[in-house]
């Protein structure tokens, strides 16, 4: 799947599209298909979100999005190494799957 | 320490004002992110993996206790209790909103502070030995020297778009502790028959491609220095390269073009600079020096420290470890160690931040370094203070015998907070001083600097680790390359690759191993990096890879 992510402009959080708006959870991003180019252009221009960019995911078996490459996993949840800082989530696999 | 004048004050709070019409301009989405992106930079605003992050400086290294108690205000106000001390002796701190950003600078501002010039393709900040004002081995305090580079550097229309950024450090020792001859350009200021003057080095660097800086000139009289540092900048500026992003430091020009071929350019364009007359004052040095008069020491007749206090081992081990010869007898150099054994290198807390403050200005005539190293340090402390000192430290956390050890090691945030990066530093080097912390080895192995980079753009500085680690994506897995052999201090040298590389838990393992090599084969005396010249590489490679 693809998905759309990238950083509020207010306050530079991670965000993900969530079909509507930006959310702070990577669990609530979806699926845009071939639609990114056309959502990514539109939401550029009303300034909401610093540079969006489109990303492969996937879903895994307890239905979370699971994003392709590390770094985006280290976006979703924060620091690796802080994790009194991360994004809260209902995520009961913790940080597993991250590296 | 310098203080601003009404100049300095006028040039930092105009851009502060400045900076806020951008970001609200910015906010109300007038502004696209490719026109903003440049002005942010230039108020040291990046955007990293999780949020933006907003880099402080502090020139060469130099603050006093209000002005880290404004940095530990700023982390509790604007950010998330904590900052980052940096290998260019900055401070960065990774929560920043942007909505927050212009009242953060105004903060900093009311304490003599600013994040100008902390990003972008101009000269940044100016970085300097961290014992400055304080060794015992220095020819002069090279600050004041700083301070007039920083005052020339600052705002240079000439320079302000230079091909790529510049790194310039300056000391005024032998012993090199500010990896001089690896930045664009090296000073340090010398005395030759009475009269003092500065050897120049330029085209070191790090990242990609790195170069330790050849020797340019040995002797520039000091009323001409800004003179020859502004040809050294001239000729850079103009045949740098613009059209390769890799190519772009001036350690390419200076290699491509030879050594002598840009000396000789240099030496053309300062004779030609010398007839205009572009150097500063001498009043104005003279008036810079002023403010790096030394404190109001006491007279000692001697230097010790009271036996009881040696009694406690631990304290004893700190006092051999992160302490360092003071000029004046009956005081030290203390080091703050960030380094506790599992921690997370450079960081402090605000609280950590406030008890260094107090402890500068009750025992450090207020004053405070920051290392380049990524740790702290109080220049002036009465050995009869340093157990109480000692104390305060390792209340706070701070209190770690570690310097230069295994333990005290230089890490980037690497992908735990920075989009450039590849893979992670941090999580490394808490295992790797955890590891030797617990078995007890962080004393028997003695110095041995090892820094991590989570890429190539080597801010961890793994090119000059006696062991280095640069972290790379293999197939979107992490992968750590090992390096031994560098050096960033007056025996400099590059690290070399091992071979092929490892995984997180691999490199840790590796990294035991190679100073298991040592043991077995020191000579006495001999420091890892000393074993490993004399050795070679190939019976660390056997034990790596046989």
């Amino acid at each position: 799947m693809k998905i759309l992510t990238g950083n509020d402009l207010r306050s530079g959080a991670v965000t993900w599209w969530n079909g509507t708006g930006w959310s702070l959870f990577v669990d609530d991003a979806v699926d845009v298909g071939d639609e990114a180019e056309e959502i990514l252009a539109r939401e550029e221009a009303a300034r909401r979100v610093n540079v969006p960019y489109a990303i492969e995911a996937s879903i895994d078996a307890g239905g979370h999005v699971r994003p392709a490459h590390i770094k985006d996993r280290v976006r979703a949840l924060g620091p690796t190494v802080r994790r009194d800082l991360a994004v809260p989530t209902a995520d009961k696999t913790g940080w597993d799957w991250v590296i | 320490m310098y203080r601003y004048d009404q100049y300095d004050q006028a040039m930092v709070d105009a851009r502060v004002a400045e900076f806020r019409d951008q970001a609200r301009r910015r906010l109300e989405g007038k502004l696209t992110e490719d026109q903003f992106k440049p002005l942010r930079l230039m108020n040291g605003l990046y955007l990293q993996l999780h949020a933006y992050m907003l880099r402080v400086a502090i020139p060469y290294g130099t603050l006093d206790a209000r002005q880290m108690e404004m940095l530990a205000d700023i982390a509790d106000k604007y950010d998330r209790g904590y900052g980052h001390f940096t290998t260019r002796q900055n401070i960065q701190y990774n929560w920043i909103k942007l909505e927050d950003c212009a009242d953060a600078l105004a903060d900093l501002a009311t304490v003599e502070m600013h994040a100008i010039q902390t990003s972008g393709n101009c000269i940044r900040n100016i970085s300097s030995d961290h014992f400055a004002g304080a060794s015992a081995d220095e020819v002069v305090d090279p600050r004041p020297y700083a301070e007039l580079m920083r005052q020339w550097s600052s705002f240079h229309p000439e320079f302000t778009y230079l091909p790529r950024k510049f790194k310039i450090a300056v000391i005024a020792s032998e012993k090199d502790r500010a990896a001089m001859r690896l930045h664009d350009i090296g000073v340090r200021i010398v005395k030759r028959d009475g009269e003092t003057g500065a050897e120049f080095y330029a085209g070191g660097g790090m990242g990609r491609t790195p170069m330790i800086a050849p020797l340019i000139r040995d002797f520039v009289p000091i009323d001409q220095f800004i003179t020859y540092a502004e040809a050294c900048l001239r000729v850079y500026n103009r045949y740098g390269r613009r059209d390769n992003k890799y190519k772009a430091r001036i350690k390419i020009l200076v290699h491509e073009l030879g050594a002598a071929e840009y000396i000789r350019q240099v030496e053309e364009e300062f004779a030609h600079l010398l007839s205009v007359g572009v150097e500063p004052p001498r009043e104005e040095l003279a008036r810079i020096h002023g403010f790096f008069t030394d404190p109001p020491f006491d007279h000692f007749p001697s230097g010790e420290l009271d036996p009881d206090d040696l009694d406690d081992p631990d304290f004893a081990l700190w006092v051999k470890r992160n302490t360092h010869a003071h000029k004046r007898q009956g005081y030290a150099s203390a080091v703050i160690s960030l380094k506790p054994a599992g921690g997370i290198p450079g960081d402090a807390t605000s609280d950590q931040m406030r008890v260094v403050a107090r402890l500068a200005r009750e025992y450090s005539f207020d004053e405070l370094r920051v290392m380049h190293t990524q740790n702290l340090l109080l220049p002036h402390v009465r050995i009869a203070d340093l157990y109480t000192v000692w104390q305060a430290l390792d209340a706070a956390g701070m209190g770690s015998p570690n310097m230069d050890t295994i333990e005290d090691i230089i890490a980037c945030p690497g992908l735990d907070y920075c989009s450039l990066a590849n893979a992670r530093s941090i999580p490394l080097a808490q295992r790797i001083s955890e590891r030797f912390a617990q078995a007890g080895r962080t004393e028997v192995v003695g110095e041995l600097k090892l820094k991590i980079s989570g890429c190539i753009n080597a801010c961890g500085h793994h090119h000059a680790g006696h062991i280095g680690i640069l972290g790379v994506d293999k197939k979107g897995k992490e992968n750590f390359q090992l390096s031994l052999g560098g050096s960033e201090a007056e025996d400099v040298s590059l690290a070399k690759i091992t071979g092929p590389g490892f995984d997180e838990d691999g490199v840790v393992a590796a990294v035991e191993k190679v100073t298991d090599v040592y043991l077995a084969t020191r000579a006495e005396g001999e420091r890892f990096l000393d074993t490993y010249r004399r050795i070679g590489m190939e019976p660390f490679k056997e034990a790596l890879y046989d």
